[in-house]
């Protein structure tokens, strides 16, 4: 995958850039933002910020309870085990092992979805440089369109870097 | 944010995982002799039998329950109140939330070992497991050490995820700042991490996500621990108090060991740049707020145990007033108010050293408060033919001293091999918010479309 990237220092530069290569018919999906930080107070960082992440967290949520209602319930009935008067399905004692069963499956659905959202792990990482680390931001663009190349480097412009 | 702050931050706060002092070897020796020698006063234990320990007729629970009692409470200081400063978005958080988190992690695992010590027969602890066996049992999910199991498991599960996730971007950061081998370590760590907008994005809501659902496991974690014993119709235990009761001394004793911790980074690692005096002053009207929580807890138990007047209940409390434990008794007393109340009290004396004086007297005093929940009532049952004392044995000293050891030593290597304060969210608080950049933000064509 070819790549074109800049460095800038101000995130004023780097909105700019984004709003240039918008102008310059590069598609939304191809600009990539990256900083050493989220910067929240710039729109170029509010891109992608939609997400169905609290959805997933629920219906893990909701997978952990059905488990949990039937591991507890199953067991029960499967060796009943006559305890202190209670009933052999005793509810009320299950309901704390299928609450903590709850916020485990959503807990662990949490992280599955950021894990695959976010691309980590990952090996193959063409679009990055450590200068980023040094607090610059970084703007590219990924699989640049051909002959694009000349509008992408002036809509960078002065923080240019180059590409591979 | 200015690179040149970026620089002085990330400089300062990997500074103690670039350079290595000889007092960090030698504090890792002390500290790992010591853990030892916990090792082999367990190993003793478990060769010899478990009759090595203290515990003899009538008082079976001594002093692992109450340092699993103790290590589960301490644990409530990270996760619950990072997750809390995070959902209500204190700045000041920024550089507590590791050092909080790290103790939860660390004083889970600690506390969780101590009911496998407590068996006598360790290798056995899988026993606990549901899942199906050829032994044809089942566990009894009507026995609170099952819910202990269920609960433990997933708050150090959840603990840890949220400990680890916000410490990915600064693995990153660390593996390009290195070379050579230090680079490939924490280049696996980071796990590939660009730090693209949309990483950052669905960083910070699994985060927020993971802080919603990490409050009520941690309060559901130590109302599950006092159901251990409330659930007993055992005179000093039977009482429907003991969740809320158990849950604030959790979180008290949590704070005192976070300041303590805090402390200790910022003297030996020389962060005082970044964790200033406002946040021990924060952290110490919080702990003053919770030891008023605790003395009202306490009267309010031990009211209603005297004016209820029950002949059992009473044996049992009289022991701990004016019989052979009140020497512990009015001590805890003095430990969690006496001296915190006052300290804590005046803006004056709420300083850094007095936030720690405070912080070490509550920790001694939650540990006595642990002990004088588990043994008077153990010691003083029903019938006075089934009564007895307790005097735990050197094996049992040395198993608890090595465990505070022990989250010495866990806590050094992590500051070692981890930047103690989370370096992208420190930076993300020194973040202006330009009043040109705002207005963008507003007027900008796609967020008005899709704020």
């Amino acid at each position: 995958m070819s790549v074109l990237y800049a460095l800038y220092s101000e995130p004023d530069d780097v909105q700019k850039a984004v709003d240039n290569l918008r102008k310059a018919g590069v598609p939304e999906r191809e600009i990539v933002v990256i900083s050493s930080e989220p910067i929240e107070e710039y729109e170029f960082s509010h891109r992608d910020k939609a997400t169905w992440l609290y959805w997933i967290a629920g219906g893990g949520g909701a997978l952990g309870l059905t488990f949990g209602t039937w591991l507890t319930r199953m067991t029960e009935l499967a060796w009943p085990l006559p305890t202190g008067g209670m009933p052999i399905v005793a509810w009320w004692p299950n309901l704390i092992v299928m609450f903590e069963l709850t916020m485990l499956g959503g807990i662990l659905a949490t992280v599955i979805t950021l894990f695959i959202t976010a691309k980590i792990p990952t090996r193959e990482n063409t679009l990055y440089d450590r200068a980023v680390s040094d607090g610059k931001i970084l703007v590219g663009v990924e699989s640049p369109a051909e002959g694009a190349r000349n509008a992408i480097e002036k809509a960078l412009g002065a923080g240019f870097v180059g590409g591979r | 944010m200015k690179e040149a702050t970026a620089k002085r931050i990330a400089d300062d706060l990997l500074r103690p995982l670039l350079n290595t002092s000889w007092r960090f070897f030698l504090l890792v020796a002390i500290l790992g002799a010591i853990v030892l020698t916990g090792a082999s006063a367990w190993m003793y234990q478990v060769w010899n039998g478990f009759g090595e320990s203290g515990k003899r007729w009538p008082v079976f629970w001594g002093f692992y329950i109450t340092n699993f009692v103790f290590w589960i409470g301490i644990s409530h200081a990270g996760t619950l109140i990072s997750a809390i400063l995070r959902l209500v978005n204190a700045g000041w958080r920024r550089p507590v939330t590791r050092c909080a988190e790290v103790i939860t992690a660390f004083a889970l695992m600690i506390g969780a070992m101590f009911p496998i010590i407590h068996l006598g027969r360790p290798w056995l602890f899988f026993w606990l497991m549901p899942y199906p066996n050829q032994r044809r049992i089942w566990p009894n999910f009507r026995s609170p050490l099952v819910w202990d199991f269920f609960a433990i498991s997933t708050y150090l599960t959840g603990s840890v995820l949220f400990l680890v996730l916000p410490m990915i971007p600064d693995f990153a950061l660390v593996r390009d700042k290195t070379t050579g081998v230090r680079r490939k370590f924490y280049g696996t760590l980071a796990l590939g991490w660009q730090g693209t907008t949309k990483q950052w994005h669905r960083l910070e809501s699994a985060m927020q996500i993971m802080a919603i659902a990490i409050i009520p496991v941690a309060v559901s974690v130590h109302t599950i621990v006092s159901f251990d014993f409330s659930m007993a119709p055992v005179p000093g235990w039977h009482s429907t108090i003991f969740g809320p009761y158990f849950v604030a001394g959790a979180i008290f004793s949590g704070i005192a060991a976070l300041i303590i911790a805090m402390a200790g980074l910022r003297k030996f690692l020389h962060l005082e740049d970044y964790l200033h005096p406002v946040h021990f002053a924060n952290l110490g009207k919080l702990l003053l707020m919770m030891s008023l929580l605790w003395t009202y807890f306490v009267f309010a138990e031990r009211l209603t145990t005297w004016y209820g007047n029950g002949t059992s209940e009473m044996n049992v409390f009289w022991v701990t007033q004016t019989g052979s434990y009140s020497p512990l008794y009015w001590t805890m007393v003095i430990c969690n108010f006496v001296i915190p109340f006052p300290i804590l009290s005046l803006r004056r004396t709420r300083t850094v050293t007095g936030c720690v004086i405070a912080s070490c007297s509550v920790v001694v005093g939650m540990w006595l408060e642990r002990f004088l929940i588990v043994v008077p009532t153990l010691g003083h049952k029903y019938l006075p033919y089934s009564w007895g004392p307790y005097q735990p044995s050197k094996v049992e000293i040395m198993i608890m001293i090595s465990t505070f050891a022990a989250m010495g030593l866990l806590y050094t290597l992590f500051a070692k091999f981890v930047p103690i304060i989370s370096i992208w969210e420190l930076k993300v608080g020194e973040h202006p918010f330009p009043i040109e950049a705002a207005a963008q933000v507003k007027e900008h064509a796609i967020l008005r479309t899709n704020p």
